[in-house]
């Protein structure tokens, strides 16, 4: 059996759904997207257009919930499906879209680069318990405009791992989509067998942007998957009590697969977010507090009441070093995502809110991560019955190491970590150099990427992706890109 | 075809199918195989992958404990047939291990009687509890070289030092390296009750033993 955690009850998951549809009649939607309006308003919703406001009736969102699938995969760049989004199955990706990389050497934040986002997608596909890349870094050695493309270029060029990615304008989404065409082979074997899912953002309250919104429209077209990602600032941007919190969150989402599925009937939606509760005293959105990690769990119940995939920002932490609290921060929030059943769970290496990204603290997560998926793995029996025919066999003796039995089962039985964990004695621990995690954490990176296989993708791909990124980069003044680094 | 066998010896070592060893190293006596010639060809070589993956971090010690368990059942197959031929394995040396005076603590000590075993050594195993008297009894009656003693608490790991002393009163400290070890006890530990080495996990412990009794 799989261990339950359950943090709402029916009853108040069944309110919140009830208020969420109100919500979308009583203030309605803010629409910020001409297309968004039209397709809404021909469904029968009531639009003021000048105001861009939406007015939902319930029975359209209804609709919209039914006709979203229950589940789908992504597929790795082999074709195969690596990643289940539905039910209650767990898998983690890296939290996207860092400001800033935290420097190995100097334990700083400093604006990263194509060499160091290179080096974050190697890490990624080295680590078994991540199951997903993340266009994790925005790369500041090429325009702004085209920071949001460069990163999936990157990353195609790297990566076997299905990514989580996101545009951030809506014209760099198409080239986005390009690229992804060129590596599937054709735009209907990108819809069969979608490598990519992109994060679409409602900003809180009720508000569509233009560009979000638009974004969401297009992978809805072409069957590419996104992902909602609702964003409550308890307290700020949404009231201050976890259930009304996930009630806007509710409605963000609702009318999120609503506009969704009136672009394309059964294009793949999944029901995320990446809430906060609001600081009262430092005005941030920590992601390591437990009121944070309380709604995303709670959102989550209600996105499964609704039979939908879901998606939460986890495992992340405020900290600005890898340092306690770092550690414990990251931990709460995973082993709350994993007990949850949150299909894809991003904030893996994140840290300082969602700003910075740490190669060192993405393979100390790591090592949660997998004691994560250990722990929903759940105890079973394992053998009939259970220990009578061992235990007899062996009376009272104590040696159960030189066992088949234990051989056949440990590892299965245990999660067995990394060096980063340190698990030996005092001595052992002050023979190899007395090291603190964040010294294993970098002996471990080092080692890792010393394991990275180049992806397999052909030459002609490759430069099939740099000339779609080369012409997007020539229109904001970029005559050349940067050199991929060499392996 | 003896080469073979001896390789499929080390083969089923590795692989941790000790029934396999038993009976691969029955058939290679009953093709006439030297008997000296299945430990150095098959059982040692075995031994050697084994610690070799487990320092890698690819073996665990389940692993490694099966295959000495399995070396000592080919050994106790080999044994007569060695006998018979009036030859003897070679010894690294003769070993007395336990756990101290007052400490009931087994798994370590065990562990390290079983991997000097497989390496070589012949290996009395005393148990827990043990008195200072005991241990030098043993060591009188095997003439070992090597005594090993086990303490896992810090209210017991004095009762090493006890030991140490009981045999320099016996008059036998020089004709036996006093190898110490257990979570509280340390180099210095070690050095400062006079003991000859310590070390801190169960492949140091057999490299400790190798260098002492050379």
């Amino acid at each position: 059996m799989r261990p339950q955690f359950k943090i709402l009850s029916d009853e108040l998951i069944e309110q919140i759904i009830a208020e969420g549809f109100e919500l979308l009649m009583d203030p309605g939607v803010r629409v910020h997207n001409e297309e968004a309006l039209e397709l809404l308003a021909d469904a029968g919703a009531e639009v003021d257009s000048d105001a861009q406001i939406a007015y939902i009736p319930r029975d359209i969102v209804e609709r919209a919930l039914e006709t979203a699938p229950s589940d789908f995969d992504l597929y790795d760049m082999n074709g195969e499906p690596v990643v289940h989004y539905g039910g209650d199955s767990v898998q983690f990706d890296p939290g996207s879209a860092a400001i800033t990389v935290l420097d190995s050497e100097t334990q700083e934040q400093r604006a990263p680069v194509t060499e160091d986002f290179v080096k974050f997608v190697k890490l990624v596909e080295t680590l078994p318990q991540l199951d997903a890349q993340s266009t994790a870094l925005i790369c500041t050695d090429v325009p702004e405009e085209i920071g949001d493309l460069y990163r999936l270029y990157l990353a195609l060029n790297y990566m076997e791992k299905p990514i989580v990615t996101g545009a951030f304008r809506k014209d760099t989404w198409w080239t986005m989509k390009d690229m992804l065409v060129a590596v599937a082979g054709s735009e209907q074997a990108l819809a069969e067998k979608p490598i990519a899912i992109f994060d679409v953002c409602p900003s809180p309250p009720l508000l569509w942007s233009d560009l979000t919104c638009q974004n969401m429209i297009d992978c809805a077209r072409y069957g590419i998957p996104s992902e909602l990602v609702s964003m409550p600032l308890a307290g700020a941007t949404a009231p201050v009590t976890i259930a009304a919190a996930v009630v806007q969150h509710t409605a963000e989402c609702m009318s999120g697969v609503t506009i969704c599925q009136l672009a394309e009937e059964g294009a793949p939606i999944v029901w995320g977010g990446s809430p906060a509760a609001f600081d009262m005293r430092e005005g941030t959105t920590p992601m390591g507090a437990v009121g944070t990690w309380m709604i995303d769990t709670s959102y989550t119940e209600v996105g499964k009441a609704l039979d939908l995939p879901t998606h939460a920002y986890l495992g992340m932490s405020d900290a600005k070093v890898v340092d306690a609290q770092c550690g414990l921060e990251s931990a709460g929030g995973t082993f709350m995502a994993a007990l949850a059943g949150v299909n894809m769970v991003s904030g893996a290496g994140m840290m300082d809110f969602e700003s910075c990204q740490s190669y060192e603290k993405l393979v100390i997560d790591a090592e949660i991560i997998g004691m994560a998926k250990r722990l929903i793995a759940g105890v079973e029996a394992r053998d009939e019955p259970i220990a009578l025919g061992l235990m007899r066999k062996l009376g009272h003796r104590a040696d159960y190491l030189g066992e088949l039995h234990t051989a056949k089962w440990f590892s299965e039985e245990q999660y067995i970590p990394s060096a980063v964990i340190d698990r030996g004695s005092l001595e052992g621990w002050k023979k190899k150099g007395a090291k603190t995690a964040w010294e294993r954490a970098q002996d471990r990176v080092g080692a890792l990427l010393a394991t990275y296989e180049p992806s397999p993708i052909s030459d002609d791909l490759r430069d099939e992706l740099r000339a779609i990124t080369l012409k997007a980069a020539q229109r904001f003044g970029m005559d050349e890109l940067p050199p991929l680094p060499e392996d | 075809m003896t080469e073979d066998i001896l390789t499929e010896i080390t083969r089923s070592l590795v692989a941790c199918e000790p029934d396999r060893t038993a009976e691969l190293t029955e058939k290679a006596l009953e093709e006439g195989t030297e008997p000296l010639a299945v430990i150095n060809q098959g059982l040692v070589p075995g031994m050697e992958a084994v610690g070799e993956k487990f320092q890698a971090g690819e073996y665990f010690l389940p692993q490694m404990v099966i295959a000495a368990n399995a070396m000592q059942q080919a050994m106790d197959l080999l044994e007569p047939e060695l006998h018979a031929r009036q030859q003897v394995s070679e010894s690294a040396g003769t070993m007395v291990i336990g756990t101290v005076k007052g400490d009931i603590h087994e798994i370590g000590k065990s562990l390290v009687a079983t991997m000097m075993s497989a390496n070589g050594f012949r290996v009395y195993d005393v148990g827990v509890d043990v008195s200072a008297e005991a241990f030098i009894d043993k060591v009188k009656e095997t003439d070992a070289n090597l005594l090993g003693l086990s303490a896992l608490l810090t209210t017991t790991m004095t009762a090493q030092r006890e030991v140490v002393q009981a045999l320099e009163e016996a008059g036998i400290r020089d004709r036996v390296k006093v190898m110490v070890g257990g979570a509280p006890v340390t180099q210095e530990w070690a050095e400062s009750i006079g003991a000859d080495g310590y070390a801190e996990d169960v492949i140091g412990a057999v490299a400790l033993g190798k260098r002492l009794a050379s």
